[in-house]
This record gives C-alpha cells, sequence and structure tokens, in this order.
C-alpha cells in the first residue's frame, strides 16, 4: 500500500501531538489525578513523622518520587510544563486561522457551500439592497459586500466575532498564570538546592550561627517563609521550609513585636489575633508601626506580612515546688521561664526541669451534647429555636507544661493548671501527666481547701505517708470505735493493728497496695467483704489522720461536715493516684508575667499581579467564549430571489429562531404583522 | 419588518423592566438614607452593585422581578416582627411558625420534599397540573430559603452586635444557600426550556441535601449561629461563597439532567420526558454557567487567600480539589466545543462530576485536613 500523502516529518508529528486536542485532555487528567495525592498524604510534615506513619522503606519510596511535597516535585513540574507548552502550542497552531477567521467575512463563499449549510433556503422572493443592509444593521450586524461573476450580489454579515477572542483570551490566560505562579515557586530555590550553591540547615542552630550556604539574600525575588517573635524582640529574618531542613531569608527591614492581642467573643471562640509591630528599614532607619491582623496583611518593600500563628514567647513563672518524696518537708519557691529550662536538684539526684508554654487562656468545651436524652418534641423545639451556639466554652485560666528530666535522659510531662477549677460542686486543681508524648495526660484532681490551696492535701498526704503518726491515728480511730460500739473490746489490740497495717500499705501504694495484697492472700469469694472493710476503715480513719496532721502543723482542728468529709475521702483517692504520678515534685504555678510570641508570615510573590492579571483574561474568555454567540447571515440577491444562509459557531436552538425569524421576515405577507 | 428589529439593549426594555427598576432604586436609596450616614464608601458602592445587580438579575429573568420582593418582604416582615428583640423568636406567631430563620428552613425542608413527591406524580402520570404544583412548591421552598437566611442575617446581629455576620460561613447555612441555588437555577432552565418534567430529577438532588440538613440540625444541633473567628472576617467571603454555590449548584443540576438524558436514551421514561436533545442542551448550559462561576469563585478563593493565608495558592486540599473539579469541567467543555462529543457519554461524565464536586465541597471536609477546616463536620 502507497500512502498518497508525504509522511510527515517526525518534528511535525510531535508538534501535532502537544497541540492536539487529546494531548491537552490526556494532561488535564493527569494533572488532576496527580493533584490527588497531595491532598490524601498530609504535604511538608516534618521527615521523621513520614518515616514514623510509613516504615523506611515506604519512606525512602515515597521520598524519592516526591511526594512529600508533590506540587512541587521536578515531574509535577514537568506536567505543569507540558501543559504551558501545549496550550501554547495550541494557540500558535490555531490562533492565525482564528484571526483570519475573525476578520474575514467570507464573502466569497461559493454558491454550493451557503447551499450545504444547515440554515440555509432560497427563497422567491425580490430583495432589494438597500432591504437587505438594513435588515442585516438592525441586526447590528457588520457586512462586506461582493459582487459574483453572474451579477448576483453578495451580502456576508457577521456579529459576535469576540467570541473567537474569548479563545485568544482564556487560553493566553492560562500561560500567563503559570508563568505567574513559576515566578513564585520554589524553583530557583530547588536548581540552588541542586547544583549545591544552597543548602539547607537541619540542625537547630542559633539564627546567627548558621552558615552561609543555607541563607538567601534580601534581593530574593520572592519567598514564603514565616518567623516567631517574641513581644519586645525583633526578627529581621525568615525562615523557609525546605525539605528536610531549612532556609534562612534575610529581609530588608527589622520588625519589632510590641504586643500581640487576642480578643474573644462572650462564647469563648476567638475574635481577633492582632500584632502590633515597627518595621523598621535596614538601609533609611524609616520606622513604620502598624497593626497586622488575620485577614489584614502590611505590605512593606513588596514584602506582605500576615499574622499566622502565636503563642507564648518565654514568661517568668512563679512556682511552689512540694517535694513528694519527703513530704513532711515544707514547699519551696522556685523561680522560671517558660520555653526555657534550667537544672534542678531534688533529694540528692540531678534533674533538668524543661518548662513547655504558659498557655494563658485555656478555653473548654464544658457543655454535654444537648441532644442526648430528648424527645422527639423537645428537639423539634429546639429546632426551631434561634440562638447561639450551645458549645458550652469556658476559660478555664492559666495552665504550664514542664518535663522533668532525670540523669539517665529519661522524661515525664507534666500540665498544670492554675486556677481552680469547679467539678461536682467542689474545688479542684487539676494536674496532668504522662510518660510519652503520644499519649494523653493523665489527670489527677486535687481537692482544695477553705483557703483555695492545696496545702490541707500535702498536709494529709504527708500525715498518711508518716509511719511516725500511725501509732497516734490508730489510737484515736479505735477509740471513736469502741465509743460507737461498732467493735467489742476484745477487739481493740487487733482493729489498732489494722487500722496501721492499713494505713501503712495505702501509705506505700495507695488502694492499689491493697488490692495486691487482697490478690495475693485472700481467696477470691472473701475478697469483696475484705476489701469493703479495709475501705470502710480507711475512711473512718482518714478523719483522724487529718485532725493529727492538723494538730502537728499546729493549725485547728477541722469541722467534722460533709464538705469536710468530702474532700477528705477525694484526698484519699487523690493520695492512691499520686503513685502514678511518678514524680519527686509536684510545682504549683503561683505566678506569671506574661510574655506572648506572634508568628508572622512574609512572603514576596512578584508574580502576584500576572496571576491576576491572567485570572481576570480568563474570566472574560469564558464569557466571550460562551456568551457572545458567533453568527453569520449572508443573503445572496439575485433577481427575484434571495438565498438566505445562516452559520453559528454553535448549533442550537438560539441559530434555528433567529433562521427562522429572518425566513419568516422575508416570506411574502411577514411585512404585514 | 418589525420583527427582525434588534434594538439596542435599552429599547428592548418594557415598561415592566423599568418599574422593577425604579422600585429596586427607591428600595436602595432608601436603605441609603437610613443607613448612609454609618456607611464607607466601600459600603456605599456594595449598596449601589447589590441594587444594580438586583436589577440587571431582574431584567434577565423576569421571575426574579417578583421573587426577590417577594423572600425580602418576608425577611422584613420577620425583622418587623423581631423588634430589635431575640426572644420574640418564641413569643410571637408569625415568627415562631412561619418566619424566624430556623421556621423558614423548616418549611424550606417540607416544601422540597413535596415537590419531589409532586414532581415525580407529575413526571408519571404526565400531569402537567402536578408539574406546576411541583414548580410553585418549588419557588415557595426557595423564597423560604432567601427569605430565611436574610432573616438569620438579622438574627446574628441580635445575639450580639459582635456576632452578626452573613449567612454564609459554614456548612449548615451554606447547604441552605446550596438548595436555593440548585432550585432558582432549575426554574430558570424549567421556564425557559420548558421542560417541567425534570424536575423529579433536579429536586432529588436537592432532597439529598435537605436530608442532610435535617440530620445535620437534629442530630448536630449545627443550626445555632456562631460569631466569625479572624480568618473569616473578610467581605471576601461575601463574594466567594456565594459565587462557589453557584457552581456547586450548577454541576449538581446538571449532573441530574445527565441522569434523565441517560435514562432517556435507555428507553426508560422516555416518552415522559423533554427530548433528549433538549436535556442535552440544558446540562450543556448549565455547566458553562457552572464552569463561569466556578472559575470566579476560585479566583475570588485565590484573592482572598492571599489576604488571609499568605499565598494566593497554597495547594490546601479545598484548593486542591477545586482545581481538579475546574480541570473536569474544563475538559467536559473542550470535548464537547472542540471534539463535538454529545449526548451519553457526556452525561455520563456529568454525573461523575457530581461525585468529584460532591467531594470537593463535603470529602474534603469529612476526610482531608487542611486550611479550611471551618468548614468540618
Amino acid at each position: 500500500m502507497k500512502s498518497q500523502k508525504k509522511p510527515a516529518s517526525p518534528g511535525y508529528r510531535l508538534y501535532e501531538l502537544l497541540s492536539s486536542m487529546r494531548f491537552a485532555i490526556g494532561l488535564l487528567t493527569i494533572l488532576s489525578i496527580a493533584s490527588v495525592i497531595g491532598t490524601v498524604l498530609k504535604q511538608n510534615e516534618a521527615y521523621p513523622n513520614y518515616a514514623f506513619e510509613f516504615g523506611q522503606f515506604w519512606f525512602k519510596a515515597f521520598e524519592y518520587l516526591g511526594l512529600y511535597d508533590v506540587y512541587h516535585s521536578a515531574w509535577f513540574l514537568t506536567i505543569l510544563a507540558f501543559l504551558v507548552i501545549s496550550t501554547t502550542l495550541c494557540i500558535v497552531r490555531n490562533g492565525p486561522a482564528f484571526i483570519r477567521d475573525m476578520k474575514g467575512f467570507r464573502e466569497k463563499a461559493a454558491e454550493g457551500s451557503l447551499k450545504a449549510m444547515k440554515h440555509s433556503r432560497e427563497l422567491a422572493v425580490p430583495l432589494g439592497e438597500a432591504q437587505a443592509v438594513a435588515l442585516i444593521q438592525q441586526r447590528g450586524m457588520r457586512y462586506k459586500r461582493s459582487e459574483r461573476d453572474d451579477g448576483s450580489i453578495v451580502l456576508a454579515a457577521k456579529k459576535g466575532s469576540g467570541s473567537k477572542l474569548g479563545y485568544f483570551f482564556a487560553h493566553i490566560a492560562m500561560v500567563v498564570i503559570c508563568i505567574g505562579g513559576l515566578m513564585d515557586g520554589n524553583l530557583p530555590l530547588k536548581i540552588g538546592e541542586l547544583t549545591g550553591s544552597i543548602v539547607p540547615e537541619t540542625r537547630e542552630l542559633p539564627q546567627g550561627q548558621i552558615p552561609q550556604q543555607s541563607r538567601l539574600g534580601a534581593n530574593n525575588l520572592s519567598f514564603r517563609g514565616s518567623v516567631t517573635v517574641v513581644e519586645n524582640k525583633s526578627a529581621d529574618v525568615i525562615f523557609l521550609n525546605s525539605g528536610k531542613g531549612y532556609l534562612v531569608q534575610e529581609l530588608p527591614f527589622i520588625v519589632t513585636l510590641k504586643k500581640f492581642h487576642v480578643d474573644y467573643y462572650s462564647n469563648g471562640m476567638p475574635k481577633l489575633f492582632a500584632s502590633d509591630i515597627v518595621v523598621t528599614d535596614k538601609a533609611s532607619g524609616k520606622e513604620t508601626p502598624a497593626t497586622v491582623k488575620v485577614n489584614h496583611p502590611l505590605i512593606v518593600d513588596g514584602v506582605a506580612i500576615y499574622q499566622a500563628s502565636f503563642g507564648d514567647g518565654g514568661s517568668p513563672l512563679q512556682l511552689k515546688a512540694w517535694n513528694l518524696a519527703q513530704p513532711q518537708s515544707s514547699a519551696s519557691e522556685i523561680k522560671g521561664v517558660s520555653l526555657n529550662s534550667q537544672p534542678l536538684r531534688v533529694n540528692g539526684q540531678d534533674y533538668q526541669l524543661e518548662f513547655g508554654d504558659l498557655r494563658v487562656f485555656n478555653i473548654e468545651n464544658m457543655g454535654k451534647r444537648e441532644a442526648d436524652g430528648k424527645t422527639l418534641q423537645q428537639r423539634m423545639h429546639d429546632v426551631r429555636e434561634v440562638k447561639q451556639d450551645t458549645k458550652n466554652l469556658k476559660n478555664v485560666g492559666p495552665s504550664i507544661t514542664y518535663k522533668l528530666r532525670d540523669s539517665h535522659g529519661q522524661a515525664r510531662e507534666f500540665h498544670h493548671y492554675m486556677a481552680p477549677m469547679e467539678q461536682e460542686g467542689a474545688l479542684y486543681q487539676i494536674a496532668g501527666v504522662r510518660s510519652e508524648v503520644a499519649q494523653p495526660f493523665q489527670y489527677l484532681r486535687i481537692p482544695l481547701d477553705d483557703e483555695l490551696k492545696v496545702d490541707s492535701f500535702m498536709r494529709l498526704q504527708a500525715a498518711l505517708k508518716n509511719p511516725a503518726l500511725y501509732d497516734e491515728i490508730a489510737r484515736r480511730t479505735t477509740a471513736k470505735a469502741m465509743q460507737g460500739a461498732a467493735i467489742s473490746p476484745a477487739m481493740e489490740k487487733q482493729f489498732g493493728d489494722s487500722v496501721k497495717w492499713i494505713l501503712a500499705r495505702f501509705g506505700e501504694g495507695g488502694f492499689v497496695a491493697l488490692e495486691k495484697f487482697l490478690d495475693a492472700r485472700v481467696p477470691a469469694d472473701k475478697r469483696q467483704a475484705i476489701a469493703q472493710t479495709y475501705i470502710k476503715i480507711l475512711q473512718g480513719a482518714v478523719i483522724d489522720v487529718m485532725a493529727v496532721a492538723q494538730e502537728k502543723a499546729g493549725l485547728k482542728p477541722w469541722p467534722q461536715d460533709e464538705k469536710h468529709y468530702r474532700f477528705l475521702l477525694d484526698g484519699l483517692v487523690t493520695v492512691s493516684a499520686f503513685n502514678d504520678y511518678a514524680a519527686p515534685l509536684y510545682l504549683e504555678l503561683q505566678g506569671f508575667e506574661q510574655v506572648q510570641s506572634s508568628g508572622l508570615q512574609m512572603t514576596r510573590s512578584p508574580g502576584k499581579n500576572l496571576v491576576y492579571l491572567g485570572s481576570l483574561m480568563l474570566v472574560i474568555g469564558i464569557i466571550l467564549m460562551f456568551y457572545v454567540r458567533e453568527v453569520r447571515l449572508w443573503l445572496v440577491l439575485r433577481a427575484g430571489s434571495v438565498r438566505v444562509a445562516m452559520s453559528s459557531n454553535r448549533h442550537n436552538r438560539d441559530l434555528d429562531e433567529d433562521f427562522d425569524k429572518i425566513v419568516g421576515a422575508l416570506s411574502p405577507r411577514a411585512g404585514d404583522a | 419588518m418589525e420583527l427582525l428589529m434588534q434594538q439596542p439593549f435599552y429599547k428592548r426594555l418594557n415598561l415592566g423592566d423599568w418599574l422593577f427598576a425604579l422600585f429596586i432604586a427607591v428600595v436602595t436609596g432608601y436603605t441609603f438614607s437610613l443607613y448612609g450616614s454609618r456607611m464607607d464608601i466601600y459600603e456605599d458602592l456594595i449598596l449601589l452593585g447589590s441594587g444594580a445587580g438586583i436589577v440587571a438579575l431582574g431584567w434577565f429573568w423576569g421571575s426574579w422581578r417578583w421573587f426577590f420582593p417577594l423572600a425580602g418582604a418576608m425577611s422584613l416582615l420577620a425583622i418587623e416582627l423581631y423588634d430589635h428583640n431575640l426572644a420574640r423568636a418564641s413569643e410571637s406567631f408569625g415568627l415562631k411558625y412561619l418566619l424566624s430563620s430556623q421556621s423558614s428552613f423548616m418549611w424550606m425542608c417540607t416544601l422540597f420534599f413535596l415537590a419531589t413527591g409532586v414532581y415525580w406524580a407529575g413526571l408519571l402520570s404526565r400531569s402537567a397540573l402536578l408539574n406546576r404544583i411541583g414548580s410553585g412548591l418549588t419557588w415557595a421552598a426557595s423564597a423560604f430559603a432567601l427569605a430565611g437566611l436574610f432573616t438569620r442575617w438579622y438574627e446574628s446581629y441580635l445575639i450580639a452586635p459582635d456576632v452578626g455576620r452573613i449567612p454564609v460561613s459554614n456548612l449548615y447555612e451554606v447547604f441552605i444557600l446550596f438548595c436555593l441555588i440548585t432550585a432558582l437555577m432549575y426554574l430558570y432552565y424549567e421556564a425557559k426550556f420548558a421542560a417541567r418534567q425534570l424536575g423529579a430529577f433536579v429536586l432529588l438532588v436537592i432532597t439529598a441535601a435537605v436530608g442532610f440538613i435535617l440530620w445535620y440540625t437534629f442530630d448536630r444541633q449545627a443550626h445555632t449561629i456562631q460569631p466569625l473567628i479572624p480568618a473569616l472576617q473578610s467581605w471576601w467571603m461575601k463574594i466567594h461563597v456565594p459565587a462557589n454555590f453557584v457552581g456547586y449548584g450548577a454541576f449538581a443540576l446538571s449532573a441530574m439532567l445527565g441522569v434523565a438524558q441517560l435514562l432517556s436514551r435507555r428507553g426508560i421514561l422516555t416518552d415522559k420526558l423533554p427530548k433528549a436533545d433538549v436535556i442535552d442542551e440544558m446540562m450543556y448550559k448549565a455547566i458553562s454557567v457552572g464552569f463561569l462561576f466556578f472559575t470566579i469563585a476560585t479566583i475570588l478563593g485565590a484573592m482572598w487567600a492571599a489576604d488571609a493565608w499568605g499565598g494566593y495558592w497554597s495547594w490546601d486540599p479545598k484548593e486542591t480539589w477545586a482545581l481538579i473539579v475546574w480541570l473536569n469541567y474544563a475538559a467536559w467543555l473542550h470535548v464537547r466545543l472542540v471534539k463535538g462529543w454529545r449526548g451519553e457519554p457526556l452525561a455520563w461524565w456529568a454525573v461523575i462530576g457530581l461525585l468529584v464536586t460532591t467531594f470537593a465541597f463535603i470529602g474534603v471536609n469529612m476526610f482531608l485536613s487542611g486550611l479550611h477546616s471551618y468548614g468540618s463536620l
């Protein structure tokens, strides 16, 4: 078989492929699918997180494929580049014909092709040229006149050439947007990293010590990074995330944070995050004071400064330290600064005390779900009601986290609230502990005394753990039992010993120690009853424990009422729970001076205006393409007859209607209407 | 030769058009006289723009001329009944059972359910009357939806002045917006193409949304009004969200038309539905409108993101899925306009497009985390 046509050169075939529709559609599809990956897999996390999640093998594989930053990976950018090439070639390929088409009236159209049009008819009515021109002009069309050899006159009219213009707008827009995006992308950084001129820093270093190879000059055209500034401190660099590490971007100015503000709505939701900053130009020394809020960035020198986050900036703290290993000793004062660490010596052991965040506001959802246990009628009523959210958000006051790290490097983390919290009608101090970061905190609640202090509880705990007091306590408890005739005189000694024994077990290990003893020594069927007895004795003895503790401290005895008894019962539970707290110290937050920090994001994106220009062109292009209908009309005027032919870039009912109207109007008697 | 006259735009307007414009102008002027002293230049422009937009929509679409004033009157009546006191919501009969935003929305839900049933009955029995009733119910539901949104806007200010905000800021509110916009777009095409039989299909997707609204209300108490977090305190929201929902509504509409078309082409209900080609054209029209608005919404979103998040494009999951939806319909329009595809393949594609769109709309909020987290379930 011989081909009639000369085979096209490979270059031309490639050009044809790249500019073809199916290639473009294929690219759109691939781009869509590739984009999905980045939404499913969280992007730009710290690398260790990925390694932990996927295991070493898949971590490496995904890293190789660039899946942790899909949208900046080489292959993704290649797809985008092909899309730009494809669109450009499409414009190049179709553009000239489209422009010709836009300009031309096709007044030389052959009779045969006019006849072949779907909307074409020969009408046996005479039509003068003036009439025909009027008809065309009434429809807002432009026309061109031409005479054929046979003497007939062709009036070729058209309107709506903007539709073709829309094609140009929309497709050039795509190229413009991609170029704008590329200008703001991190391509230069990637190239720098590949060639080795830029090396991301992976260590935690003070800013000043970061080597030059990880620093970018202030003349860098485009960047997007952030920095945390503490109140009354300044920053003149920002940090850019870069794969495994980070880069330092020098700024042309210095940003000083004067004050950070948070406002809340009455229901506890945040209302305002704002930073009062002063921007000082490095070259001129000019100072610009401004307030940066969410949604209201400040633009200086083409760099936009955004309110991105906030936190503690290292606040001086006053704490009270209770020595849990030696509960009899009195509490001491400790000073510290949040987000800082300090050495600490407790009971001959060396520790590192590492303070975390001081959070002054802790907004907690205290409400229960209202829908539970409601009748349909109530629900119907609720649904009709107009009200603010039922979430009962409440500020539970300041909290501090800290880690206590022993000389082996083992640390436990604590989360303590400062303000008393009400639970079931009584007030407590809440303290949480955990041994691993991944675990949730286990909270214990320390009952507060009449002065809203933990001191009474600490006294109770000290007494419970002080064997020297057991004789006196047992004596009082036994005497009380004798008085109430709960035991016979013969039992006196045995009961007193039991009290002492129970106190000793409980003092050593709380309820768990008692339970362990029962499990080991008592037959299963009697455990329940004996446990009951133990608890009853403990609950009776605890009153005497407190009384002895008060006397020993030279304080007046407690009134015997329900409120104080509840304190003692809660106290037993908490003393028991403190065994799991497993710390030599209990730090009570007494006071602080809040110093906040503000996370500022800064960007320079020179491509932004190009992207916006492209976006505007895109919208104009789409409107022109979809809502401007290109209509062409030919009137071939002959002696005694006229051919009407119409075409449009879209064959739909509108063209049918238009054609029918014109034909109807030209037909005899239509003019009478 | 009168029929041929293609007059300039302003000459084509009739008395009704001018009266409507005059009415809206008077209302706008009155509003300005009431609040003008407290408005800044932007708000002046927004008021002017809104007035002009309402007039333009009325000129473009005759039904808007009574629908918008009706919804406006309903919400003004609600505001009158409230009399600056939120507690009146449970005292005033008119508010409690009809016009408070929550009552309006419950009426909307009820009427949409009824409309769905009636449309199906009309379709199956080929009853023009039932279809007309279906239309009427859909109009009524839409009126309650729009009036309810306006009223809710006012109610938010009654809760506390600083709580007040436009009701397009959480999933509950945008679902109502979705129902409203989808219904209105359908009503427009229904009249234009004389295709009332399609209501049965389009109302199905609205019913699904209504079902979600009810679950969200009864099980999650999502109807309570919350103030705006700082990230949402932006006037971009007022245009970004509605524009987006014109897009979502149009895509949902086109998918349901796709379903109708597929059935019709397979001989199911063929004699009861409009011609498949007509449905095909409606589908195309809906997608082209949706595509335009979705493009605008995405661009507005990018401009907002540039103000709020420090970059016009962050490859946030919501943004990325918006791009995927956009690419999907861009490809759809290309094969239709350039390759000349028609009929079944495109109908299938439109139906699948709804799945993609739904994921971008709700799925992203449910399954993926990101910057758009305020829309979470």
